[in-house]
């Protein structure tokens, strides 16, 4: 690619190629069929039913007239396989092979739709076909996740075609770095991995780094249990990742890139390799890109499963093939990153987002979400909530809507209980805080952390003494032992905790437990230790009844734990 | 599942990890690459493979046995022909993993960790697999997921790997 003019002839044949998808009826095709081929609809087994509408396209020759498209995660996962057919953008959810039949003869041939495929809203009489108006996507926002709906992932030319890489254009062409440091700074834009430190000043400070080269990398080590964001953008929209982060190697004088994947998602790595192979193959990928002389590549590292690899000095180790073991900070990795080189340091959503605040402004971005907390937060709704599955929503947000509007609220009328954010560590967020917007600064107020964006709701069944256990018994497992409080700390904190779940707990063991709660915050190495015990000190905090029902009643009035008699 | 190479002649073995080795040799920052492709070849990491490993890319024994043992991807004994992950992750916990695991340890007679004697399955629980909205789930040959799991689903699941 040597200039914007290629770009655009590139966008405008597809553009024109694609327009069925955006409602226009076409002269040569009938339909685009968007299957949703995120990795809860794969499990849904939705390959079957792209085979059988395959099979049901050639006996009825018309197999050249419709497209069937594997897209990224389209949310709903509960209501998988989902797909939406274009032109008229219709909306069906659990399909099965033998629905292929009637998709095509009924819907795509005659142009009558199915009204037992479509989706229907809690209490509603008639089904609502058109994906626009069904209410759970009506009140979200989409930013990073804005293709998920419209492009095929293994597809560069429906990236281009959605103003995919206009941002590095513009970047590299018409921006100094400075200029575009000042524009990621202004937009507010804030780490999406759940720390929330500015992305603007990380660039400003690597910029200024003295050393050479430098590096940009993406941590795609997405370990909390319970989230799946960045697996969703990896997978559903690999190029978004790409651009972010070639932008960011123009900001700060960058010319290699890393990301680091997990091993547990083989379908984001194979997704991902082949939008590098696709973006070097445009040149949008190695040297002189645009024209500007600047040069920029990425490898994929493999992660061999590890979740302290998620901290990020623990994550540059292991880039450089070494036991992925955290050290000190300072220095931070804006001074002393890969190979003791500045780096900067993103996780995927954030570098998802830069594409969006580089194409349309700062001052557009920052219109979205609250004072200190701009943009919008994708979301992964799990546990015991109606609709599981991925959710984008405005900064600001409050957790009454997502967990009632949009995930529909809890099943079989069970009565909410809590919602924890921020996996081991977060914390668990009671009822009577329902209404708290979501951003940084409230959930950090309430012990609680933002986090990766790992959401899981839990109903009156579930045991809060149980739960603190389950991620004591986590973070045991998955503290890498180089420092004493955490290797130590979290243990004894665990020995605790399974006394008072087994009936053996001692008057005492709670003050106990908050007392090396803190030693540990205060002392430990890194991140994984320093959060630690926030999910005891959380359930300590709103649910402290429930640990006295177990020392002092042994009792478990949610029958979750074995007691002894 | 992977080409399972521990039938392959030393020599030809030798030869094999070689080639993995070859567009490393003397950078000890492919280690983990190396150890990620050698054992996708053998199906564990052995000391004689750990060796010419660590005289490949120019990185003593005991660093190699230390990533070796670092991360969980790695094994240093022979693995069944399919291994059954079981989610344990957060979602997961609370529909039901603990039920997944005891339906499995009853039919298969085996801990995590261990392999059934006929070497057809290996299992392990592991933190989260990212199909929480499916869950309860497991995860069979690292590709394959099973999700919505419950008692009397799993024995068809299983029949499905010979």
């Amino acid at each position: 690619m040597k200039s914007l003019d290629e770009l655009a002839k590139i966008k405008e044949n597809r553009r024109e190629a694609l327009k069925i998808r955006e409602g226009f009826p076409s002269a040569t095709e009938k339909a685009h069929v968007m299957m949703c081929g995120g990795a809860g609809c794969i499990s849904s087994k939705c390959l079957e039913v792209v085979d059988a509408m395959k099979e049901a396209l050639s006996k009825n020759g018309i197999a050249d007239q419709v497209q069937i498209i594997l897209t990224g995660c389209m949310g709903p996962c509960d209501m998988g396989p989902v797909a939406i057919i274009y032109p008229d953008a219709t909306f069906y959810r659990r399909l099965k092979p033998k629905d292929a039949g009637a998709i095509v003869e009924e819907h795509i041939m005659k142009g009558n739709k199915i009204p037992r495929l479509m989706y229907r809203a809690p209490g509603a009489k008639e089904p609502t076909p058109n994906v626009k108006d069904i209410d759970l996507f009506a009140k979200q926002k989409k930013i990073v996740l804005r293709n998920n709906f419209y492009i095929d992932p293994t597809s560069i030319e429906d990236y281009i075609a959605n103003d995919g890489y206009a941002a590095l254009g513009k970047a590299l062409t018409k921006m100094q770095p400075e200029e575009i440091i000042e524009e990621v700074k202004k937009s507010g834009l804030r780490g999406r991995g759940g720390a929330g430190f500015s992305t603007g000043m990380k660039w400003a400070f690597t910029a200024a780094a003295s050393g050479a080269p430098k590096y940009v990398v993406c941590n795609g080590d997405e370990g909390d249990p319970g989230a799946f964001m960045d697996r969703s953008v990896l997978e559903g929209d690999p190029h978004s990742v790409i651009e972010g982060m070639a932008i960011c190697g123009r900001a700060i004088g960058a010319e290699q890139g890393y990301v680091y994947v997990r091993a547990e998602y083989p379908l984001a790595i194979e997704r991902l390799d082949l939008a590098l192979q696709k973006a070097r193959e445009n040149g949008l990928l190695g040297k002189d890109i645009f024209g500007s002389g600047f040069n920029f590549d990425i490898e994929i590292r493999i992660g061999a499963g590890a979740f302290v690899c998620g901290e990020e000095t623990a994550l540059l180790t292991s880039i450089e093939g070494r036991r992925g073991e955290p050290r000190p900070r300072p220095p931070f990795p804006a001074n002393a990153g890969v190979w003791g080189k500045p780096t900067v340091l993103n996780n995927v959503e954030t570098w998802a987002n830069i594409p969006e605040i580089i194409l349309k402004g700062a001052d557009a971005y920052a219109s979205v979400g609250t004072e200190k907390s701009k943009g919008t937060k994708v979301f992964a709704l799990a546990g015991r909530i109606n609709n599981t599955g991925i959710i984008e929503v405005p900064m600001g947000t409050t957790l009454r809507e997502i967990v009632f509007e949009i995930g529909g609220g809890i099943p079989r009328k069970k009565a909410f209980k809590a919602v924890q954010t921020g996996g081991p560590s977060g914390g668990c967020i009671p009822a009577e805080h329902l209404d708290t917007p979501v951003d940084y600064d409230s959930l950090g107020a309430l012990g609680a952390i933002m986090g990766s964006g790992g959401m899981i709701v839990l109903d009156e069944d579930t045991c809060m003494v149980d739960i603190a256990k389950f991620f004591l018994d986590f973070v045991v497992d998955e503290s890498c032992g180089k420092c004493s409080p955490c290797r130590i700390g979290t243990k004894r904190m665990y020995e605790i905790l399974d006394n008072i779940s087994k009936g053996k707990g001692k008057e005492g063991d709670i003050e106990l437990l908050e007392e090396l709660a803190l030693m540990i915050k205060a002392t430990a190495l890194c991140g994984l230790g320093q959060t630690a015990p926030n999910p005891v000190l959380s359930t300590i905090r709103y649910f402290r009844n429930e640990y006295e029902e177990h020392i002092r009643d042994q009792k478990c009035s949610c029958n979750v734990c074995e007691l002894k008699e | 599942m992977v080409t399972c190479a521990c039938n392959a002649s030393n020599d030809e073995l030798t030869k094999q990890l070689d080639r993995i080795i070859d567009p490393y040799r003397g950078n000890p920052g492919g280690l983990i690459q190396v150890l990620t492709k050698a054992q996708n070849l053998v199906g564990y990491l052995p000391r004689r493979v750990q060796v010419q490993i660590a005289e490949g890319l120019g990185v003593s024994l005991q660093e190699v046995y230390g990533v070796v043992t670092f991360y969980a991807f790695f094994s240093l004994i022979p693995r069944g022909r399919h291994k059954i992950s079981v989610c344990a992750g957060t979602a997961c916990y609370v529909k039901g993993t603990k039920m997944v695991t005891k339906t499995l340890k009853d039919l298969l007679d085996l801990k995590p960790g261990q392999t059934t004697p006929d070497s057809r399955f290996t299992l392990e629980i592991v933190r989260c697999i990212g199909a929480c909205g499916l869950a309860p789930a497991m995860i069979i040959d690292g590709k394959d997921v099973h999700g919505r799991l419950e008692p009397e689903l799993i024995p068809a699941v299983l029949e499905q790997y010979a």
